[in-house]
């Protein structure tokens, strides 16, 4: 995979991932032009087109598009299959996740997709163990706060 | 200070601005107090800064001033602060910029901490955006890492390893060792990181596909269990066990079984047995299924079982689902060079897409329904795809026309018919023909001597009704033009011949000459046309007429072409007839091949070049050197051409354009540039005064010249005059090559000004062998009418130790008594 984009109807950028080594001003263009491309499309057409010379594959979860351009000898139908894991993924974290979860967490997204993808190829098959993952990580995270927190304040914050 | 709010808060309130200025102002302000917090190197909330500076950076505002800060969040020592400050490297920082580097260390450290969360927060900042420099500086402890046996940290050591290699080549080597046991992990992550990280390797390196073909076995044993094994629910997507895995494992076999009888052999079964037992009721099952199908067709796999995936494509055709259908129709354009016949069963099925909402669909099954256009389907595909082309995008109309034509010209089953879907296309789609269609029909067109009558009669009934679309109307004008006097003579055969009177052709060609429709190509067309027909039509003096009036044109191609046509009326009349012939019937040449000239009269193939085809060509110039042996004077043209030239034949010259882009005439006949007729009257004006009947120059005086020696390749010019002709150089070229190595598929081309024209003669053969063993030869015949200086540009190619060569090069060097 090259890079993966999350955006809502409007075309606002939710998230972005990128695998390749492009400037912020070419992640920008490349973005701009191909949110507008996607949400040109009509309900009814195939989650696959031809852009540029990237092969993408997109599909929309609610108010949110989700958007990856992979490589030429990747299969798109799994492909599909692996947006759907991550929605997964964040569905269960978040339990029934919306837009405004992803916008308010958007940080914790990240984590979680770098804990199912790793260089654009999943890590892990089983959703059990990327969310095990997480999991102990955010506890990780918490014990470290909390020894700040005591310091600080008394209501448990992120940062 | 007051502690900086907090990134939820943030993110609150930025959504409460109601227009773009209100938020800029909010993110301004924002900005401003985390600059200030970062200038005071606060340890505490530098966290929660960047965190919202990342919020801030998706927004699409600015936030370089936050790299460092990442860097010293990585540097930390706090999970928190790692966690968001690998986040923010991945975000803000690119391996353009040096400042990345300063991370190396950080990343190395964090590599071989204690905490497998941080080695991998680590592995996956790595592996997401290392740069080559990081890459070689740390794969020595991403190779450690593939060896560990926590799980967790080897599969992501493993992706890790993919990218470095991807990165630096060169280090693949490296993780050979550590590639060992990979596969018998029972843990799926581990597996299929695995599965990927060999899939690069042997992508990449023919010796490590070599190396890994003996893993075939345990692949197929792991994919055997899969499919086998019962439902586990840690791996199961609708009722199939780890598809992800089962998908990578199919792809992995593709490239080891390809050109491999042996592997191909061991992994027939399980592929048939995944083709025939997986569910497909789910997206799930036919990604595995398209895997499935990719695998077979690349593998030297048995007939049964390339039928049994070309049927399972069929299948997908007839999905609901219009990914499915997307996807076969890609595999089966993929597939329809090598299994043609498997494919044409499905022909029906993949016509009705067509019929398709979706674009990309309509278009794969437009390409693939000409890929499966043969002489038995033709009548029936032909009308399937005008049909479509009616109907279609405008997009699509060009391509479809293209396509078409290239069809109709291969398989045509009458010429008749071939008219009458030429006709289809060109008042359906007229004007999303492309350019270069028009003088390939025009030379169709001539090539069907006995359907000259029907098809000027045609066109000129497509005239009347429209002339918006230019292609058919540059045709539809040609053709009256050349066959004006069977319009009028109601000669047609095969339909009711119409009755039309000059004065009526004439209006409509004159129509078009003052139309705003008409862009000025079509305007020199008509122009053009109306002149052909004073010698085919008995109203000379309304052209004369009209001719005159556009002598005073603002259009400077159409000006020039009145002049000369008056020119042609006044001075030149007991010329008229010879000039404006019929035209004969015109060679087709391969468009990108030499600038041999190979008789494809009547047949429509692209010419193959035969080594031994003598160009018909000279014909007409033996006839004009016969006419100047028996007047014994310049007083006629020598020239190659018969008759004036028009638009058409000098588009059918930048067909013949080898080196287009420089814009030299290639060929003989038919194109000389339109200009020829301003040359004429200068040059038969020059002869008459100079007269130089004979060459004195004997042959043997000119020496030879070395036109072209580099890499070995030397490529001689021996010249002689052609007798009698003394405006004609004789070039033979003599190629041969130094180097130990034979030079094959030798192809020699070669452009010159648009003043002379040239003719390039069979070549002795096509391969120049090693250490001078022999020579190719190849004769070029150049007319040089003007006496200008003579100039080449040559292109040589051929293939030299298994790869190919091109090249272009200027000869200037000719010796100054080959032109004079």
């Amino acid at each position: 995979m090259q890079f993966m984009l999350l955006f809502s109807r409007q075309g606002k950028l939710r998230l972005q991932k990128w695998y390749v080594p492009l400037s912020d001003k070419e992640r920008k263009k490349i973005s701009r032009d191909l949110v507008q491309t996607i949400l040109a499309r009509k309900p009814k057409m195939c989650s696959f087109l031809e852009w540029r010379d990237l092969k993408i594959v997109y599909k929309r979860y609610a108010s949110l598009y989700f958007c990856c351009a992979v490589e030429d000898q990747d299969n798109e139908l799994i492909t599909l299959e692996i947006i759907h894991r991550y929605v997964e993924l964040l569905d269960k974290y978040f339990g029934s996740v919306c837009e405004l979860d992803i916008i308010f967490n958007f940080e914790k997204a990240y984590f979680i997709l770098d804990e199912f993808l790793l260089g654009g190829e999943a890590q892990e098959t089983s959703k059990k163990n990327v969310l095990k993952a997480i999991e102990q990580a955010d506890l990780l995270q918490e014990k470290t706060i909390f020894h700040l927190q005591s310091v600080l304040e008394k209501n448990v914050i992120c940062p | 200070m007051p502690a900086p709010i907090r990134l939820r808060e943030l993110i609150r309130t930025i959504r409460t601005a109601r227009t773009q200025a209100e938020e800029r102002e909010m993110i301004q302000k924002e900005c401003a107090a985390i600059r200030s917090s970062f200038r005071e190197e606060d340890n505490t909330y530098r966290c929660r800064n960047v965190a919202k500076l990342l919020y801030m950076h998706m927004l699409g505002y600015p936030a370089h001033f936050g790299q460092l800060e990442c860097l010293k969040l990585i540097a930390s020592q706090k999970f928190t602060d790692k966690r968001i400050g690998y986040l923010g490297a991945m975000l803000l920082l690119d391996e353009r910029q040096d400042v990345h580097l300063l991370m190396t260390n950080c990343i190395k450290n964090d590599l071989n901490h204690s905490t497998q969360y941080v080695q991998g927060l680590a592995l996956c900042t790595l592996g997401c955006m290392g740069s080559s420099e990081m890459c070689r500086d740390l794969a020595g402890e991403v190779e450690k890492l593939l060896k560990t046996s926590n799980s967790y940290l080897r599969k992501k050591a493993a992706l890790c390893a993919v990218h470095v290699i991807r990165k630096v080549p060169e280090l693949m080597e490296m993780f050979l060792p550590a590639t060992k046991n990979l596969l018998s992990e029972k843990n799926h992550g581990v597996l299929h990181t695995s599965v990927v990280l060999l899939t690069e390797m042997c992508e990449r390196s023919p010796d490590m596909l070599a190396h890994f073909r003996k893993l075939v076995p345990q692949l197929v044993r792991i994919l055997k269990n899969l499919i086998m094994s019962g439902y586990s629910p840690e791996h199961d997507v609708s009722g199939i066990s780890d598809p992800f895995l089962q998908v990578r494992i199919l792809r992995l076999l593709r490239i080891l079984g390809k050109s491999d009888d042996d592997s191909s052999e061991a992994m027939n079964d399980i592929l048939a047995q995944v083709a025939t037992n997986t569910e497909t009721s789910k997206n799930v099952g036919n990604a595995i299924l398209y895997e499935t199908v990719l695998t077979i067709m690349d593998i030297k796999s048995e007939s049964g079982l390339r039928v049994l995936a070309i049927n399972i494509l069929g299948r997908f055709l007839l999905n609901n689902d219009k990914n499915i259908r997307y996807v076969a129709l890609t595999s089966l354009l993929k597939t329809v060079q090598t299994d043609h016949n498997a494919v044409q069963r499905h022909r029906s099925t993949i016509v009705d897409c067509l019929k398709d909402l979706d674009v990309s669909i309509k278009r794969r099954a437009m390409e693939l329904s000409f890929a499966l256009v043969n002489g038995n389907n033709i009548r029936g595909m032909m009308k399937e795809l005008l049909y479509f082309l009616d109907s279609c995008d405008p997009e699509f109309k060009a391509d479809c026309a293209s396509g078409v034509f290239l069809a109709a010209e291969k398989y045509a089953p009458s010429k008749r018919w071939h008219i009458d879907t030429i006709m289809r296309v060109l008042t359906t789609a007229g004007s999303y023909v492309r350019d270069d269609s028009v003088p390939n029909l025009i030379q169709l067109i001539t090539n069907s001597v006995e359907m000259h009558a029907y098809t000027v009669q045609r066109l000129y009934k497509a005239l009347l009704d429209d002339i918006s679309q230019q292609p058919l109307v540059q045709v539809a004008s040609w053709c009256i033009g050349e066959y004006g006097d069977l319009l009028v003579s109601g000669q047609c055969e095969e339909e009711e011949p119409i009755q039309v009177t000059e004065d009526e052709v004439l209006d409509v060609l004159e129509g078009l000459l003052v139309s705003n429709l008409s862009t000025p190509v079509t305007r020199g067309y008509s122009l053009t046309a109306i002149m052909k027909l004073s010698t085919r039509f008995s109203s000379v003096n309304r052209i004369k007429k009209v001719v005159s009036i556009y002598g005073s044109s603002i259009d400077v191609e159409l000006q020039q072409r009145a002049v000369e046509y008056n020119a042609l009326f006044k001075k030149y009349d007991h010329m008229r007839p010879a000039l404006l012939e019929r035209m004969p019937i015109m060679e087709k040449t391969a468009t990108n091949g030499p600038t041999e000239i190979v008789q494809t009269n009547g047949e429509t193939e692209p010419s193959v070049v035969e080594p031994k085809h003598p160009p018909p060509v000279t014909q007409p110039a033996n006839q004009a050197n016969d006419l100047l042996d028996l007047l014994g004077g310049n007083d006629v043209v020598p020239v190659i051409q018969t008759t004036l030239p028009t638009k058409p034949a000098s588009a059918g010259g930048e067909l013949l354009d080898l080196l287009g882009d420089l814009s030299l005439s290639g060929g003989p006949t038919p194109a000389p540039a339109p200009s020829v007729p301003t040359s004429q009257p200068s040059f038969l004006l020059d002869g008459l005064s100079s007269q130089p009947l004979f060459n004195d120059i004997a042959a043997a005086g000119i020496p030879p010249m070395i036109a072209y020696n580099k890499n070995g390749l030397k490529i001689d010019f021996t010249f002689e005059r052609a007798n009698p002709n003394p405006n004609i150089a004789v070039i033979t070229i003599h190629a041969s090559n130094t180097t130990e190595a034979d030079m094959t598929d030798f192809v020699f081309q070669a452009a010159v000004p648009k003043t002379f024209q040239l003719q390039l003669l069979s070549p002795s053969s096509n391969v120049v062998p090693a250490l001078n063993q022999g020579t190719v030869t190849q004769v070029i015949r150049v007319l040089n009418p003007q006496k200008q200086q003579l100039r080449m540009r040559i292109k040589l190619t051929y293939t030299h130790k298994g790869s190919p060569v091109q090249d272009l090069a200027e000869v200037n060097n000719f010796p100054p008594q080959s032109w004079q």
